[in-house]
């Protein structure tokens, strides 16, 4: 599989991106509608799953390190941040800080572990250790995790700094910002800011001698070492990154929904990040958080759809074929959705190996006349 | 020419090196002085890449030391980044670069090693802030008629061209000692000329070099010295005039051919 990555372009350019890039997402409210996914909970899932898959893809697209065990640090999160809402405050800032700083630690020690070895034993060790977490999360570290039950918060926590400013919760505790409460659009509003905050970090890094070191690392580790590089730092600060990114979406996943709960630690988890980043285009900016979308949204669609809604679909055949037609796509629809996304994967996978970003790119090629090196490094 | 002994880059002594039965080394003594260029020539399977390996943290030799300005690179725990750090750069006989980079971008690279060291974190710092080391990557590009084709992905390359591209990754890191495996293998005629050019160049610059190459055209227009290796041994050492008329060496490497 062979992506085109552009480390170096023109600031103006990049700009430009951000520009547009921001201005979708802040005003997706409106634009969502016509495609159905006009409301937050939606939207806000587009925010966090898109910030997942673009730290991933940090550390999978620019290093060719395949983790399979992200999600270990997307629970994490969550469990730093409900723990925050717990003991210190309502406001998302300490929370958000915790959660960085444990998933930090999670990914120094994790990192360190298993970037002793590379390719499928390194995927191995990650899975492991994500596995490990996830048992753990309902076993010993019950009294963290509250177990099956899940962590949530109570109205009656200390929570110490609300304590000292004289601030009350009523009714349920609801995350906020300096007074503000993150319901709904506000909610989504500030996963949309981590979001983007997320891209430009992502950007910057793709247009460092940093990123570039890290391209080399996928490219030829090896030469590398003889290079006079040590490619060990490099790769433990972006399987950092990456888990503080992972740290963040499962800290924003929390704050919208003040819960937490292990099956976020599930290897299921860490695979979907993986398909989503694979499906928008490894290893490309856009990419992820397009893969992240895609997956969600019609996860969404899919999912909400049973064999009564299919029968309607089906209304306008006769009574035999109605029934075959909904007996063959039944098996897609629904739980089966997950059936859906494996199939939509290969196809993925075998024609388009690129992703979606790869198939935006051979349409722009139908329309330009022009053949050659396209948009090359434009330094 | 200077007193023997005190400007010595590279001194190798005693070295040995077997794998499994096959002995690729045996009792290997070499000294490279500096500025000069010294050519390791002999047939194939000699262990002329061997000997290079074990000077650059590849393979470990199973006895003997190699002494690099003071440094012994077979004691201590010294990784093949920390021996390029010393100032060893080395073009491969396969060859070494990053396919999914540019050409630029390999060439800038390496630069990077040599100016920040074996790790830098600067996921902030934009590339393109990197002006001085884009215009000397561009200038050696220049150098070995590659510039036209900088931004092109060098997966894409032939051979020859990965070859001289490797060349100039080796260069912009102004290595104290160069080792060239084979650089002209596989090259155009064309090609082999401008490669010997720049050799010529940077011989001139007084970078020290040892070099194994096959094509004698290359090896006496460059070398000062020359070290026949066969079967894991040397068994010829001296000035370019010396190794021509050399009955050993006639025998054992150059054939009966004339040269
Ligand atoms: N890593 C290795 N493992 C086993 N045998 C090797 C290895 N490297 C080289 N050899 C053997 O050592 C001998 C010398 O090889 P080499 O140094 O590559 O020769 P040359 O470069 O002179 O053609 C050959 O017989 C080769 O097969
Ligand atoms: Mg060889």
């Amino acid at each position: 599989m062979q992506t085109r990555i552009i480390i170096a372009s023109t600031s103006l350019r990049d700009y430009l991106v951000l520009a547009v890039f921001s201005a979708v997402v802040l005003t997706a409210p409106v634009w969502a509608q016509s495609i159905g996914a006009g409301y937050p909970d939606l939207l806000q899932k587009f925010a966090i799953f898109g910030l997942f898959a673009i730290g991933y893809n940090l550390l999978f697209g620019l290093t060719g390190y395949l983790s399979f065990g992200h999600a270990a640090f997307l629970g994490v999160g969550s469990y730093a941040t409900v723990w925050s809402f717990k003991l210190l405050s309502m406001n998302v800032i300490p929370a958000v800080l915790l959660s960085v700083v444990i998933s930090a630690v999670f990914a120094v020690v994790i990192g360190f572990l298993s970037l002793r070895r590379t390719g499928i034993y390194f995927s191995i060790l990650t899975l492991a250790f994500a596995q490990m977490s996830y048992n753990m999360a309902y076993s010993v570290l019950t009294p963290i995790t509250n177990g099956e039950t899940g962590l949530r918060v109570l109205r009656d926590d200390p929570r110490v700094i609300d304590g000292l400013f004289g601030v009350q919760v009523q009714g349920s505790p609801l995350a906020d910002l300096f007074g503000v409460t993150l319901k709904g659009y506000a909610g989504f509003y500030f996963c949309a800011v981590i979001l983007i905050l997320g891209f430009w970090v992502a950007m910057r890094i793709f247009r460092s001698p940093y990123g570039m070191k890290l391209v080399a690392i996928k490219s030829n580790q090896t030469r590398m070492e003889y290079t006079g590089f040590n490619p060990r730092p490099y790769l433990l600060s972006a399987f950092v990154i990456s888990g503080i990114y992972a740290g963040l979406a499962g800290s924003l996943m929390a704050i919208v929904d003040p819960l937490a709960g292990a099956e976020r630690m599930q290897w299921t988890a860490s695979g979907e990040v993986v398909l989503m980043t694979i499906l928008g285009g490894v290893g490309t900016l856009l990419g992820p958080v397009i893969g992240a979308a895609t997956i969600k949204y019609f996860e969404n669609i899919f999912s909400a759809v049973n064999e009564q809604s299919l029968h309607q679909a089906f209304d306008f055949l006769p009574g035999w074929l109605n029934d075959l037609m909904v007996t063959l796509t039944s098996p897609f629809v629904g739980d089966g959705w997950h059936l859906t996304l494996g199939a939509l994967f290969m196809v993925i996978i075998i024609f388009l190996p690129g992703g979606i970003i790869e198939g935006f790119r051979r349409i722009q090629g139908l329309f330009r006349r022009r053949p050659g090196k396209a948009g090359e490094g434009a330094q | 020419m200077s007193a023997q002994g005190s400007n010595i880059v590279l001194e190798i002594a005693g070295v040995n090196k077997a794998f499994g039965g096959l002995q690729a080394l045996s009792d290997i003594n070499l000294k490279i002085e500096q500025g000069k260029t010294h050519a390791i020539i002999g047939p194939n399977g000699a262990g002329k890449s061997t000997l290079l390996n074990t000077c650059i943290g590849l393979l470990r030799p199973d006895s003997g030391s190699i002494r690099f300005l003071g440094t012994d690179l077979t004691q201590g725990k010294l990784k093949p980044h920390d021996i390029n750090q010393l100032g060893i750069s080395r073009v491969f006989q396969t060859p070494a670069i990053f396919p999914d980079l540019s050409l630029l971008q390999n060439v800038m690279l390496p630069a990077f090693a040599h100016k920040e060291g074996t790790f830098r974190f600067n996921p902030f710092e934009p590339l393109r802030d990197e002006k001085a080391v884009e215009d000397e990557a561009m200038v050696l590009l220049e150098d070995l008629d590659m510039a036209d084709e900088a931004h092109h992905h060098a997966g894409n390359l032939s051979r020859g061209n990965k070859r001289r591209l490797e060349l100039a990754m080796c260069l912009i890191q102004h290595p104290k000692l160069l080792l060239l495996d084979e650089p002209t293998a596989g090259m155009a005629r064309h090609d082999t000329n401008r490669t010997i050019e720049l050799l010529k160049k940077i011989k001139a610059s007084g970078m020290t070099k040892v070099i194994i190459e096959h094509d004698m055209h290359v090896v006496f227009s460059l070398a000062d010295r020359i070290s026949v290796l066969a079967q894991g041994a040397i068994i010829a050492e001296g000035h370019p005039d010396e190794i021509k008329g050399h009955p050993k060496v006639r025998e054992a490497y150059l054939g009966s051919a004339e040269v």
